[in-house]
């Protein structure tokens, strides 16, 4: 009993520990903004790998989750001869919530995961001690620019999986269940509100890219550098991500689209 | 000890380090020379690598001080630390090269960091560094595409691009061909002597190494077991150092871990 208590209490207490060390190594990462901007081919590297990259499983995604709101949307809404609000309803599902939160969980996987390997694995190979030794802040040189990347890419990457999941549903509704193109398209643009819907959709992007890169970038610093050591870390950016993504997901909706 | 303080660039003293509840040093001084080679030799695990990097100022000792060119490295502010950083070199174990930059970039890194040269001076620099290391030909190739021991010279051309006054050569030997040994030997002692500046070697490898330093210490458990010239450490009297030197397999260091009586543990049945 005694043992498992310390056991408990020793997890807690690392629980903290790591959680304290994050906060300040996001002070860090914070505090060469001003000298990474003003080398933005540094920034601008980042975001090919950190998003460009990204683009594909992005736009498939967001195509095929657009193609199911439709078919799903519209076998609910005929039932109530509601059929013309496809365009709507797919589009508020996207901008509100499956962008923002579909897109995050795809970035945390290929672009969140990338980075921890890739930061792990300078640090297993010693490259950030050579820089160090070189007087190059690691932060500053190699997480800051990335850092930055994820919060510019992300919003970029919803925005794009937004558009290609409207574009997907209005393939299924009109193309294929022979929703009115007209009522598709402009239901949508009169219910769809741009500060309401859209721009909050913006805000939660930036905030789960903030996030994700966070958790992407630290796990990688702060890993034990070996092999093991690198696969749990990227394992734990995949896993928290997500799971910070939805609790923030919940939070986030709750403060702006509820009277609450 | 046995050279002037005022001719030394690095004055270590009383330094203690712990990692966990194991010390790794307790209580070493060490003076370093300008201008010479001194060598840091003791067996692995003896605490080589982490004494270059409490001189690096990468970790913090538990006592005692670290002066480096009469600067308190555990006291520096950050940016002062990195502008001693400057001033000096270090070769990893690894290389620790850049493995997304080619050759030429790697070691254009440093100047790129901390100079505004026009590009066309720093390819000449660039150029030169690799020349010394005989690497200019394989100034495109990236660094998987290079043997061991090319990465530690383009590891060493790296070290020795902004002019410091000292390089730390970490395990410089360590799993090179005989040729890549010699080619390292001589490009250490011709570095040191043609750029004047000090070099410190941490090394097991004895004859490689006693064959250029002026002046080695021998680490084992956290401390310093002798010091002295490769001559004068050739004779030592202790037989610890004679085992370490010439490489026995027994002796004051012995042959078989701890363990209970051998018939003992053969009679001891299925206990793992």
């Amino acid at each position: 009993m005694t043992g498992w208590l310390q056991q408990l209490g020793e997890n807690g207490l690392n629980a903290f520990e790591r959680t304290g060390r994050g906060h300040i190594f996001l002070f860090h990462v914070l505090r060469g903004i001003p000298e990474i901007l003003l080398r933005p081919q540094l920034i601008i590297q980042q975001i090919y790998s950190v998003g460009v990259l990204s683009l594909i499983i992005i736009l498939v995604s967001g195509l095929f989750v657009g193609m199911v709101l439709g078919l799903q949307g519209y076998t609910t809404l005929v039932d109530f001869g509601a059929e013309q609000s496809l365009g709507v309803m797919v589009a508020l599902s996207l901008v509100r919530e499956l962008g923002p939160v579909v897109a995050a969980l795809l970035f945390a996987g290929r672009a969140g995961s990338a980075l921890t390997a890739e930061i792990g694995l300078m640090k297993s190979t010693e490259q950030l001690s050579g820089m160090e030794m070189m007087a190059v802040d690691p932060i500053r040189r190699i997480i800051t620019p990335r850092y930055i990347a994820g919060i510019i890419s992300l919003p970029l990457l919803t925005a794009m999986f937004s558009a290609v999941g409207v574009i997907g549903g209005y393939l299924v509704g009109s193309g294929l269940l022979g929703v009115d193109e007209g009522a598709f398209w402009s239901q949508m643009q009169a219910k769809v509100d741009l500060q309401e819907d859209i721009l909050n959709g913006v805000i939660k992007s930036i905030v789960f890219g903030a996030v994700v890169t966070w958790i992407a970038v630290f796990e990688g610093y702060d890993t034990t550098p070996t092999s093991e050591g690198v696969s749990m870390a990227t394992t734990r950016t995949v896993v928290h991500s997500a799971l910070a993504i939805l609790g923030l997901d919940f939070i986030l909706t709750a403060l702006m689209f509820t009277d609450v | 000890m046995p050279l002037e303080s005022n001719s030394n660039l690095i004055e270590i003293r009383g330094l203690k380090f712990s990692r966990g509840k194991r010390e790794i040093f307790s209580g070493v001084d060490i003076n370093i020379q300008r201008g010479k080679i001194t060598a840091i030799m003791g067996p692995s695990g003896s605490g080589k690598t982490t004494l270059l990097r409490l001189i690096g100022g990468q970790l913090r000792p538990s006592s005692g001080t670290v002066i480096v060119d009469d600067a308190n490295v555990h006291q520096l502010g950050h940016q002062q630390l990195y502008q001693l950083r400057k001033r000096m070199g270090m070769l990893f174990q690894s290389g620790a090269l850049l493995t997304d930059l080619n050759v030429f970039d790697n070691v254009a890194f440093p100047l790129r960091e901390h100079t505004r040269l026009p590009e066309l001076l720093l390819r000449t620099l660039v150029l030169m560094k690799l020349e010394s290391v005989g690497l200019r030909g394989a100034r495109h190739l990236m660094p998987n595409e290079l043997s061991g021991g090319m990465s530690r010279r383009v590891a060493l051309a790296r070290a020795i691009a902004l002019d410091p006054m000292m390089v730390m050569y970490d395990e410089p030997f360590t799993g090179q061909d005989p040729i890549s040994k010699g080619v390292l030997v001589k490009l250490i002692q011709t570095m040191n002597s043609a750029l004047n500046h000090t070099s410190i070697i941490v090394s097991h490898d004895v004859d490689e190494t006693a064959s250029i330093a002026d002046y080695i210490y021998v680490l084992s458990e956290g401390k310093i077991v002798e010091h002295g010239t490769p001559d004068a450490l050739g004779k030592s009297q202790s037989q610890w150092v004679q085992q370490f030197m010439q490489g026995l397999p027994d002796g004051p260091v012995p042959f078989h871990f701890p363990a209970k009586q051998y018939i003992d543990d053969l009679m001891s049945g299925t206990e793992a």
